[in-house]
């Protein structure tokens, strides 16, 4: 029989391997569904691994759906750090877009490009209040914050839902639930020529640095770390848990508001009930994917987002459908924790 | 009928789903697993109960495929977190995540087709009863079953040598191992037979109460259970309790609806998530409260020495 034994230290090796061995399981059990529904297995899987990556105009797509979920998951890195479960970020974004929209709107037609600041400020402003409600009732009332985040996260929705039904319905939007467009100077220019591709792929990037400079080069960082791995030498160095709590906390609400801020004056240009695709849950998984690591984060968003993309595309030419990503994502995080076992693990024949 | 008993009414049946979902994370945490996978296997037994239902047109068939596949789910949960000791946070967020997929994926061919009326069971005589017959004698049969099964877990908890035995290894793993209990397999046993209770409530929903399959249906019951565990400091009574209350809380919006208040429905639809915040903070905010009744080793892995 097989057994597991403790290594003498944690393999580094499987610290990174362990990923892909978690890709290999999903992508095996991917084989499996498109088998199950007749489809050529070759076929599906290309819509995912390798449509996205065809062509430049592909490549962009991809970097603007990573965008997102890289912003969204260098802020829960830092939260999963120091152990605070921030599992709502979809909720910050949503608030982010509204802020963010928002502005747009009263800015009306008549409008200047320089706009766009303020309007990524409210994203940032906006999820970092949504963000900071939880961790005020986490700090003041011991409130549990993952129940906490994740209640607010149906309570943005509704919040959109009412605005976008209610008072910033467009009047001329033939009684859909949507805003008016965004004036064109609100919205992002296009940073490639003939592609979406916006001034936020490279915002993003900019993010990871800095996360990286914070998480591993300030005092900071390092006591959130700290308190994260062993609350008790925490405490013992002087490190506020109080103050972790509310850092990672506004950091994380501030790169998913921003990033909902972000998505809405670029590929939406308008608000509506589905802001939201479900970032904020599979930011959760980049952030474990890509190892809590801000460089991990940028190869697992990457990988998310082709998998919302092979998606869509397996939705339009396969006929299947797109709740395939959700099964997708479920079955990496899945997967990748039990791998993850090998880290500290060996697996020994034993009689 | 009366609006005040039509209200008690729909609070029960609302109550119900909370109720049985709760009961059966209670069951889990007494044995010191947190179980955040709920959502995703409620999800996945309203999909598959919906199936059954449709196919074989018999009730119990479903609530018990519903049952059975939440336990199943759960014990790929536990194999994890009890044998591989992966945090339990994130192992159960992972199921939530991916039982909202597969459902959705599984669940297509089931949106907008329609189900038999499943009828209420009315108590013969009782249910002829003025205002008390049409508020608490005419519901489903799983509407007493919750109470009674509410009550049983007091006193196996309380009265039981099985129920003490799975108190001590969620209270303290290692002595109930010192004492040659199988503490990991008592945790799974725990961890499936909450889960088959998550999977029961899931059922409830899309065959008796909605009775509908939509995507998403369960909309974060599922955590508003895990909540009302806290809220009951860990007593099955009290879930009851904090159940109904939040089913009155999810009934209100159609109460005000009904009685002309303007206020928009989009805003009475946060009052359930809103009410699980508030509750929670209130319940939370004396630290020692909750450490006194929460099981203390709910969380954390146990590893016998071997």
């Amino acid at each position: 029989m097989l057994r597991l034994e403790p290594r003498a230290a944690p393999s580094r090796l499987m610290v990174w391997l362990s990923p892909l061995l978690a890709l290999g399981i999903t992508v095996a059990f991917g084989i499996g569904i498109f088998l199950a529904m007749g489809k050529n297995p070759w076929q599906g899987l290309s819509m995912f691994f390798w449509e996205p990556v065809k062509s430049a105009y592909n490549l962009s797509e991809l970097a603007l759906k990573a965008t997102p979920l890289i912003l969204i998951g260098l802020g829960l890195a830092a939260c999963y750090r120091s152990n605070v479960w921030n599992i709502g970020a979809e909720g910050q974004y949503i608030v982010g877009a509204i802020c963010g929209g928002g502005v747009a709107l009263l800015a009306g037609e008549q409008t200047s490009h320089a706009i766009v600041l303020p309007i990524l400020l409210a994203g940032v402003l906006g999820g970092m209040a949504w963000a900071a409600l939880v961790a005020l009732l986490r700090d003041w009332f011991n409130a549990n914050e993952i129940l906490v985040s994740l209640m607010l996260v149906y309570v943005a929705q509704y919040l959109l839902d009412d605005l976008v039904y209610g008072p910033w319905k467009d009047p001329e939007g033939y009684n859909f639930p949507q805003t008016r467009l965004f004036a064109d100077p609100a919205l992002l220019g296009h940073l490639v020529e003939g592609t979406r591709l916006n001034w936020g792929f490279p915002l993003a990037l900019l993010a990871v640095a800095l996360v990286w400079v914070f998480l591993f080069r300030s005092v900071r960082g390092f006591a959130l770390q700290v308190g994260g791995l062993a609350p008790g030498a925490a405490r013992y160095a002087g490190f506020s848990a109080r103050q972790s709590l509310w850092t990672v906390l506004l950091l994380s609400g501030g790169f998913a508001g921003l990033a909902g801020a972000l998505d809405a004056i670029g590929p939406l240009q308008q608000l509506t009930p589905q802001v939201s695709q479900g970032y904020g849950f599979a930011a959760i998984i980049v952030a474990f994917v890509g190892r809590l690591n801000p460089v991990g984060v940028v190869l697992s968003a990457v990988l998310m987002a082709m998998f919302y993309i092979g998606g869509e595309l397996a939705q339009s030419r396969l006929g299947l459908p797109n709740a395939m990503t959700g099964v997708f994502q479920g079955l990496l995080l899945f997967s990748l924790l039990a791998c993850d076992t090998l880290i500290a693990h060996r697996v020994r024949l034993a009689r | 009928m009366d609006m005040t008993a039509s209200l008690i009414a729909t609070t029960l049946s609302a109550g119900t789903p909370l109720a049985l979902a709760a009961l059966g994370l209670l069951i889990n945490e007494k044995s010191g697993v947190v179980n955040l996978g709920a959502e995703g296997m409620m999800l996945m037994a309203a999909v598959v109960g919906f199936a059954v239902a449709l196919s074989t047109g018999n009730q119990w068939l479903a609530f018990a495929a519903g049952a059975v596949t939440a336990a199943l789910l759960a014990g790929a949960l536990g194999v994890l977190v009890i044998w591989l000791n992966t945090n339990q946070y994130a192992t159960g967020l992972a199921l939530t995540l991916f039982g909202a997929g597969l459902s959705a994926f599984i669940g297509i061919d089931y949106v907008g087709k329609t189900l038999p009326n499943f009828t209420a069971w009315n108590i013969p005589g009782l249910s002829q009863l003025p205002f008390f017959g049409p508020a608490l004698f005419r519901h489903h049969l799983m509407v007493y079953l919750t109470i009674v099964l509410a009550f049983g877990l007091v006193w196996f908890f309380d009265r039981t040598r099985a129920g003490l035995v799975l108190r001590a290894v969620g209270e303290s793993p290692e002595s109930a191992h010192a004492l040659g209990y199988p503490v990991r397999r008592i945790r799974l046993l725990a961890l499936m037979a909450g889960g088959a209770l998550v999977g029961v409530a899931g059922a409830y929903l899309s065959v008796i109460y909605t009775p509908l399959w939509v995507q998403g249906m369960t909309a974060g019951r599922g955590w508003i259970a895990l909540a009302l565990t806290t809220f009951a400091t860990w007593r099955p009574a009290r879930v009851l309790l904090g159940a109904y209350l939040f089913g009155g809380v999810t009934m209100l919006q159609f109460f005000f609806q009904g009685s002309g208040v303007q206020v928009p429905a989009q805003l009475l639809s946060m009052l359930p998530y809103v009410a699980t915040i508030v509750v929670l903070a209130l319940m939370s905010r004396n630290p020692q409260w909750i450490r006194l009744h929460m099981p203390t080793s709910i969380g954390k892995p146990f590893t016998p020495e071997s």
